[in-house]
């Protein structure tokens, strides 16, 4: 549970020596009693804010006929039908192939947009070109647009050079879906690297590519492998141009998703299955992320 | 091209005479340092920039695929549609309706949360974490679920809990709800809360751990209430930090699609404008309409962006100044 460490650091200030007067302080407002009600509420909402997620992943260890009753059957037996059925035991309809569509077009763009980002960023912290605020602020606002307000001419020329349907062009949309963010991203974590270091290096002649691996990257992995994990869950969540672009050979798993409630029966269990599986590979990227999920998520506005 | 090399190169360097090596050295310099730079650049240009300026342009036809034949220009045609068609106003309501109330609900639960979190109490970093959660969700997987699992009047998780908790009293006529046909928005609107909320939290959490202690340990010692610290010191100090979850908040969910599509499919006054415009062109074949509502989104999204620019601009700022 390493990922539970960045809370820790963040309580120092409160309790190191030199806050002597601010415990003093504190202590005549009853800290104890205090935090604890704080504490309860927390947990309280934390549970009720985990409660969709917990109960998805219940329901989908539960047979059908438990799963559909009111109220609901907490304690029922628990079984893998659903898992089962999603995996198309009696429809035959194998998830695999979206789910290996969505695999191959996440993994590939977010390795595209890495190849196509960190040298832009290095330009735009490193050794900056000129007027490379400007150029931040035009990826950004490439960003703002909508994708329904491009998505047109893409499906029109898609579907021209016979496009459509097919996982490349999809991996080229998250690409550019993903690539604005990810410079902003990395601008901030390579903007870590101090200059002392860089300039200490240039004097003791190392090349680029020392500088590179024994200067930039040792303090920009963490951020890189955030901002790929971030471009990633982005890519694997994307539903618009997935529907609008894929078909029956390279549709993504929410586009299988989209699909898969039939209305007939009940399905209750089979689409929380479906729901636990498709959301896993974001819930681990997540988590892994977490140290440096803000800074990502905002641009590395906030720290 | 030439003009900005012209530009780049200083003034200082053009008035010696023999400088041209010096300056034809400096301008390779310069373009040494915009090389890679490049790539990402032009990538963007040719995948988003020229789309939109084939929507301009198809904005202005009057093009539907059924009847390619009657292809024309359209002038402003399709623009009034957008603003006078009944279903399309709606839809600009609707997108509105749906921004302003998740980012405002999702920013005013994710700062109580905050304040919460920034408490120190036994397992903070597991609640974190479970609050984290509704984030990770795949968007259309959280739909589904809300749909079927949690809001299905007949045996979603709210009514059930609703009729366990009425059977304690002996009850046997629980009220049930039926939010996705009474007030479908609304559906759409919590479920919408619930997965932005842990966004709003996570930034608003960092803004108040960058917070100076030492003026609010001062302020402590004067004996200042809680309220006091946090209507004069916190709300200030994250102001910007608000600013910032909400406008980033506002650009994701005026484009949302998922939520919209799985949990009411557009009916009942749901279809925000991505939606709208998916159906106009997708199944209606209005490709001229839809440019034009597509062009309506983004001179809207301008409007918020410029806000949104300007205060990832100035926290940029302070910190390229250190």
């Amino acid at each position: 549970m390493s990922t539970l460490t960045p809370a820790a650091p963040q309580s120092i200030p409160q309790a190191s020596p030199g806050s002597m007067r601010a415990r003093r302080g504190k202590s005549r407002m009853d800290p104890t009693r205090n935090n604890t009600a704080a504490g309860l509420a927390a947990w309280l909402l934390a549970l009720l804010f985990a409660s969709p997620v917990v109960w998805m992943i219940l329901t989908s260890f539960h047979s059908e006929t438990d799963a559909a009753t009111n109220p609901p059957s907490v304690a029922a037996t628990l079984t893998l039908d659903a898992y089962r059925e999603f995996f198309g035991e009696t429809s035959g309809v194998s998830p695999w192939p979206s789910l290996i569509n969505s695999a191959t077009s996440s993994i590939l763009s977010t390795a595209l947009v890495l190849v196509l980002a960190i040298p832009a960023a290095y330009a735009l912290s490193i050794r900056p070109v000129k007027k490379w605020t400007d150029v931040m602020f035009f990826f950004l606002s490439t960003k703002m647009m909508p994708v329904v307000a491009a998505i047109l001419p893409l499906y029109l020329f898609a579907r021209t050079v016979g496009a459509l349907d097919n996982i490349w062009f999809l991996i080229l949309m998250y690409t550019s879906m993903n690539l604005p963010i990810a410079v902003w991203m990395m601008r901030s974590f390579l903007a870590e690297v101090p200059e002392e270091m860089l300039e200490a290096a240039q004097i003791d002649g190392a090349n680029l590519l020392l500088i590179l691996r024994k200067v930039i990257a040792p303090v920009a992995m963490p951020g890189i492998a955030a901002t790929a994990l971030i471009c990633f869950i982005f890519s694997w969540n994307e539903l618009l141009l997935a529907r609008v672009l894929t078909g029956v050979v390279a549709g993504t798993a929410p586009v299988f998703l989209t699909g898969f409630v039939s209305g007939q029966g009940l399905f209750l269990a089979k689409v929380c299955a479906a729901a636990v599986v498709i959301s896993l590979p974001v819930l681990f990227a997540g988590f892994a992320a977490q140290d440096k999920l803000v800074q990502g998520l905002s641009l590395g506005a906030v720290k | 091209m030439t003009t900005a090399t012209a530009r780049i190169s200083r003034p200082g360097h053009t008035a010696a005479k023999p400088a041209r090596t010096a300056k034809s050295r400096e301008r390779a310099l310069a373009w040494a340092r915009r090389a890679p730079l490049l790539p990402a650049l032009l990538f963007l240009i040719v995948v988003t920039q020229l789309p939109f300026v084939v929507t301009l342009i198809i904005s202005f036809l009057n093009w539907n695929s059924l009847s390619p034949t009657k292809t024309a220009f359209a002038g402003l045609e399709n623009y009034v549609t957008v603003l006078t068609d009944p279903d399309l106003r709606q839809a600009i309501v609707t997108t509105i309706v749906l921004t302003v109330s998740v980012v405002l609900a999702s920013l005013l639960i994710g700062l109580g949360l905050a304040l919460l979190l920034d408490k120190k109490f036994i397992g903070r970093g597991l609640a974190r974490t479970l609050l984290i959660a509704p984030f990770l969700v795949v968007p259309v997987a959280a739909a589904l679920i809300w749909k079927h699992a949690l809001l299905n009047p007949a045996y979603g998780l709210v009514n059930g809990i609703l009729t366990w908790i009425w059977s304690l009293f002996g009850s046997s006529t629980p009220p049930q709800l039926d939010l996705l046909s009474q007030a479908p928005l609304a559906a759409v609107v919590v479920s919408l809360v619930w997965q932005w909320t842990p966004f709003m939290m996570l930034i608003l959490l960092a803004g108040l751990q960058s917070r100076p202690m030492d003026t609010v340990e001062a302020a402590q010692m004067d004996g200042a209430t809680p309220w006091a610290i946090f209507r004069h010191l916190t709300l200030p100090h994250l102001r910007q930090y608000l600013e910032l979850g909400g406008l980033l908040g506002a650009i994701y969910i005026v484009q949302n699609f998922d939520s919209v599509f799985t949990l009411t499919a557009g009916g009942l006054g749901t279809a925000n404008l991505p939606y709208a415009i998916y159906q106009t062109f997708y199944y209606a074949n209005e490709y001229g309409l839809a440019s034009a509502a597509g062009v309506v989104v983004v001179i809207g999204t301008i409007v918020v962006a410029t806000f949104a620019l300007r205060t990832v601009f100035s926290l940029f700022k302070k910190e390229a100044a250190r």
